[in-house]
């Protein structure tokens, strides 16, 4: 019963984003650009760093990749193919990498992912300047921010999907075996390895995508602009604060937070990272294990206190 | 006792993010109201941190906070009626994000509703905001951003203007110096060149290979590096050891300062020494005092123009800070400009835009005109002499000084 | 030529190595990923700066008033913010999301601070900027000392851990918190000492690094990411790894830029250090965990 009302409720919710465009002005439909990228970015990290609790800085290098392509075959490759070739591209990455990195752990694997995310950027950087002698790319393509706004959504509800169907699959269990204990995962007979390369993969081909699609609003592509390492810290705190463990955890970690950021910096740009930065440490303090755990332990409490009272009431 | 008080905690934390949100909401929603006009609103989204702070804290915004502070101080903007409104500022940090500088402009234009908007520093970023300010009828007055596709750009966003030239134009005048001093052999004729791998370094010596050519020079040496390089020994010591008596690298401000630095302890001087971005910033000369005399770079001034000596002053006196000899006094002729064509114009920005394409303004550079929405009224070159930063190229134009060759060694301090 | 690599390259990978040695002891010892430690470095640089350039202080005589300074603000910070954090932290994973949450916010504080006091300008001076002749190559003054410092504070730090009693205690702590207790450590004491101690080391490569590179009040995540690099390549926590995966990085990049192309010293950089990685999971000097 439940399951069919929330399957309802998502539904409605992504229909009612979806009208978003026909009433909000055009600002409203650049802020929920902004948005629902970091909503999907964050929860296509989540994906695999939520139940692997591998904390991985590649983000940008993917995300890099994605509006890269775009800026390369904006002129020779027709639109939705160019997202395909974006996907694949990204996908070739990550198995590449993949397969090459997940035996490392903890800080290791952070620092690796951040190594690479610089290395991608270095070496497009070498191969524009050396083999096609320019560097910066134009992007003329006729999509309006409404289509981007469109697509980035359908993008975030589809990873929504694949993250609640694979918290009950098999792999998800698997997942949570590994993040607990790896050894005790290998002694049950999983395999390691495999399941997560897979999920490493599908979450850098979304992140790919989100690239690819959000390439076309800078007109001018450069490495410094699409590899820039910021992306990859701002999708890690966001998915950290909502809790990653969760299905909705990076959902509401990255839209507090990027209405916070988009407010800080209208109103207080010249003290903005002061002001941020405390409220950052503000929260570790407060909420150490995320919004949404924060929410639930109350919410429980709540109920709890109201249990208790209704039998005095009946008397 | 101790659980009592966390729970006060708790429902303190929840009621500040409640004030929190509210105010959130109430920000967003912010609308102009449509009574009588008291101010001018003027927006800009600026880099106040990350990578391009640097840059855009030298050049753009003390520029745009001067002139904000002149045109108050004189009681306002004059409209075409003689009535004078004051400015009233909306200013955004982009963080140095493309996304970022995307959405504030977006927020400018559609929010804030301001009646003018200034432009980001930086190429690509005026490239990202130009399809908003073409879209939203804003005129566009890109400082700094140099691009050889202008002529295509003015095209495509007919309310742009363009005004720092391109990679060409500034290959060509080097190459122009480079070729006089070979023919009064002075020089042997040979370069060694390294540049920046980033759209500015590339843009220049994708233009300086052919100039080069096509004038008679030799590139012996021809490297890029990456930026955030910050140990040059390596090219230093090839560039040395290439028999080579010109250096020109296309680098930026961190670079430049090292490769000055490090020319030195190499014991490096070429006859000709070209440096790129920084180079005529107020505190190479500073830094550098007598040692910088004759080096080269991009832009500079003249020397002899009071009315833009008055605006070094000032802006000294104003920012606490000197211009920079390159971009700094463009920026603030660009605002100078839009001041004048409001003036003319009124508030309307299709009008105005008209007028700056058209029209012949007075400003801090003399009498300022767009030829086909582009500046071309520039320094090509300038060079370091007695303790300024001058323009030497175009020879031609009126105030230029003339190019000092070979620059001495190294003096020990 | 080669020679004249092979000492450009040390002395550059003595910048690397300075800059590396404090976040290795208090990520190594004190268990916290401090990634405002370039925003330290580059607060010292600025204190540099404005005392010789207001007060005609030479920056080696300012040493004795950055370090001390650094060593109180280290104290400061791991009194106040880090130590509740590490006492409430399960396990060493959870401190580890904690201290990069709670330093990322420390980062934007103090950057903003020096937003805010000196603006956003490139700040650059020059100090013993002369030419020193080592086997026929000229190399810079400022540099060569950067590698001397590099060298004394690794080894004498090194001295200092593996030979007197104080020492043998942070290692203790450094191998096994939960432990180190039981023979009378105070944990508490130890992490801050070397969080403290960092945070000297990080001050020292701020000044050393202001004679001769252009900073920026921004430019601080630069210096933690290339001290990251080193620390995690020379394995955490070990003061002659820093050292050595500092230098090899130093020479690397040198020799990349002499003989293959400056174009891609970066690139090489990030590529020995995902090889090492590759090859020593746990770094050079790195012992495996568990």
């Amino acid at each position: 019963m439940s399951r069919i009302l929330s399957s309802a409720l998502f539904i409605v919710i992504v229909a009612a984003l979806a009208c978003v465009p026909f009433v909000a002005d055009s600002y409203g439909v650049t802020l929920g650009i902004g948005m629902l990228g970091y909503v999907t970015l964050a929860t296509a990290w989540a994906l695999f760093s939520g139940p692997t609790r591998y904390v991985s800085l590649a983000t940008v290098a993917f995300f890099g990749i994605g509006a890269y392509t775009v800026a390369v075959f904006s002129e020779t490759i027709p639109y939705p193919l160019l997202l395909v070739t974006a996907g694949a591209i990204g996908l070739a990455v990550a198995l590449v990498v993949g397969l090459s990195t997940l035996r490392l752990a903890g800080v290791y694997f952070v620092i690796f992912t951040f190594g690479l995310a610089e290395l991608v950027r270095q070496l497009v950087t070498w191969y524009e300047v050396n083999v096609t002698g320019t560097l910066g790319r134009y992007i003329f393509l006729p999509v309006t921010p409404e289509g981007i706004y469109w697509q980035l959504l359908g993008l975030a509800a589809i990873t929504f999907l694949i993250s609640w169907w694979i918290g009950r699959s098999r792999i998800g269990l698997a997942l949570k075996v590994i993040g607990d204990d790896e050894i005790v995962a290998a002694h049950c007979g999983i395999d390691i390895a495999r399941v997560k390369l897979a999920l490493f993969a599908i979450s850098s081909v979304i992140i790919t995508l989100v690239g690819a699609i959000q390439a076309p609003r800078w007109t001018y592509v450069e490495p410094t602009i699409a590899f820039n390492p910021t992306i990859s810290f701002l999708t890690l705190i966001m998915a950290l604060l909502g809790g990653a463990h969760r299905l909705t955890g990076p959902l509401l970690g990255a839209v507090p937070l990027f209405l916070l950021f988009e407010w800080l910096s209208a109103n207080f740009p010249n003290h903005y990272s002061i002001i941020l930065g405390l409220i950052f440490i503000a929260i570790v303090f407060i909420l150490p294990r995320g919004v949404l755990a924060f929410a639930e332990e109350n919410w429980r409490r709540w109920r709890k206190t109201e249990i208790k009272n209704l039998p005095a009431v009946a008397e | 006792m101790k659980s009592f008080q966390r729970r006060r905690v708790l429902r303190t934390m929840a009621l500040a993010t409640t004030v929190l949100a509210t105010g959130l909401m109430t920000g967003f929603a912010g609308t102009a109201a449509a009574q009588e006009r008291k101010s001018v609103k003027i927006g800009y989204a600026i880099s106040k941190t990350g990578g391009n702070a640097g840059g855009a804290g030298i050049t753009t915004l003390p520029n745009y906070q001067l002139w904000v502070k002149d045109v108050n101080d004189a009681g306002g903007l004059e409209l075409p009626d003689g009535k004078k409104l004051p400015i009233e500022v909306i200013e955004y940090d982009d963080r140095s994000s493309a996304e970022e500088v995307v959405r504030a402009v977006e927020r400018l234009a559609t929010q804030d509703k301001a009646d003018f908007i200034l432009v980001p520093w930086g190429t690509g970023f005026n490239l990202a905001v130009a399809p908003l300010f073409d879209r939203y009828g804003y005129p566009q007055l890109a400082v700094s951003a140099v691009t050889d596709k202008a002529p295509d750009f003015v095209k495509r966003w007919k309310k742009s203007f363009w005004m720092l030239g391109g990679g060409h134009d500034y290959a060509r005048a080097l190459a122009a110096i480079l070729a006089d001093a070979k023919k009064a052999g002075m020089v042997n004729g040979k370069v060694a060149m390294i540049s920046i791998a980033d759209g500015f370094g590339i843009d220049l010596v994708t233009a300086a290979r052919p100039a080069f050519k096509e004038a008679g020079i030799e590139v012996i040496y021809d490297k890029t590096y990456p930026g955030g390089t910050s140990d040059f020994s390596p090219m230093i010591n090839e560039a040395k050891a290439s028999g080579a008596d010109a250096f020109v690298a296309f680098s930026y401000p961190p670079e430049t300062f090292a490769l000055t630095q490090q020319a030195q302890v190499a014991s490096f001087s070429p006859k000709v020494l070209y440096l790129g971005v920084g180079t005529g910033f107020p505190v190479y000369g500073k830094n550098n005092g007598e040692n910088a005399t004759g080096i080269m770079s991009l832009g500079g001034i003249d020397p002899n123009n009071k009315m833009n000596a008055d605006y070094r002053k000032r802006h000294e006196a104003v920012t606490g800070v000197a211009p920079d000899y390159w971009g700094s006094v463009i920026t603030y002729a660009s605002l100078q400009m839009l001041q004048e064509a409001i003036k003319r114009k009124g508030l309307d920005k299709a009008a105005v835009s008209a007028e700056l394409a058209s029209g012949t303004f007075q400003t801090v550079l003399g009498e300022t005109k767009f030829e086909d929405n582009q500046l071309r009224q520039l320094w090509w070159t300038g060079q370091w002499q007695n303790g300024q930063f001058v323009g030497v190229m175009p020879a031609d134009r009126p105030g230029a000084s003339k190019v000092v060759l070979p620059r001495g060694e190294w003096k020990k301090k | 030529m080669l020679v004249a690599a092979l000492l450009s390259g040390l002395v550059l990978g003595g910048t690397y190595a300075l800059v590396a040695m404090g976040l290795t002891l208090q990520y190594g010892i004190s268990r916290i990923m401090n990634l405002a430690y370039g925003e330290m470095i580059i607060a010292a640089a600025f204190l540099a700066y404005v005392m010789f350039s207001t007060l005609g202080l030479n920056p080696i005589a300012g040493l004795l008033i950055a370090v001390p300074a650094g060593f109180a603000l280290g104290y400061i910070v791991y009194g106040v913010m880090m130590s509740p954090l590490v006492r409430r932290a399960r396990d060493k994973a959870s401190l580890e999301i904690d201290s990069i949450l709670a330093t990322f916010g420390l980062l934007f504080v103090i950057q903003g601070i020096m937003l805010v006091t000196f603006g956003a300008n490139f700040t650059s001076y020059s100090y013993l900027n002369d030419p020193v002749t080592i086997f026929g190559t000229v190399l810079a003054a400022n540099r060569v000392l950067a590698l001397v410092l590099a060298v004394v504070f690794g080894g004498g730090l090194y001295l200092l851990l593996t030979r007197t009693l104080w020492g043998t205690a942070l290692r203790a702590v450094a191998v096994n918190p939960a432990a180190a207790p039981l023979v009378g450590i105070d944990v508490d004491r130890a992490a801050r000492l070397a969080f403290a101690l960092g945070g000297g080391l990080a001050a020292a490569g701020g000044v050393v690094i202001s004679m001769y590179q252009t900073v920026t009040a921004t430019s601080g995540v630069v210096f933690t990411m290339k001290a990251l690099i080193v620390v995690i390549m020379g394995g955490v926590g070990n003061l002659i790894g820093a050292l050595s995966a500092g230098l090899i990085l130093g020479l690397v990049e040198t020799f990349v830029a002499t003989y293959v192309d400056p174009g891609l010293t970066l690139a090489a950089t990030y590529m020995i250090f995902l090889a090492v990685l590759l090859w020593r999971p746990a770094g050079l000097f790195g012992r495996v965990a568990r």
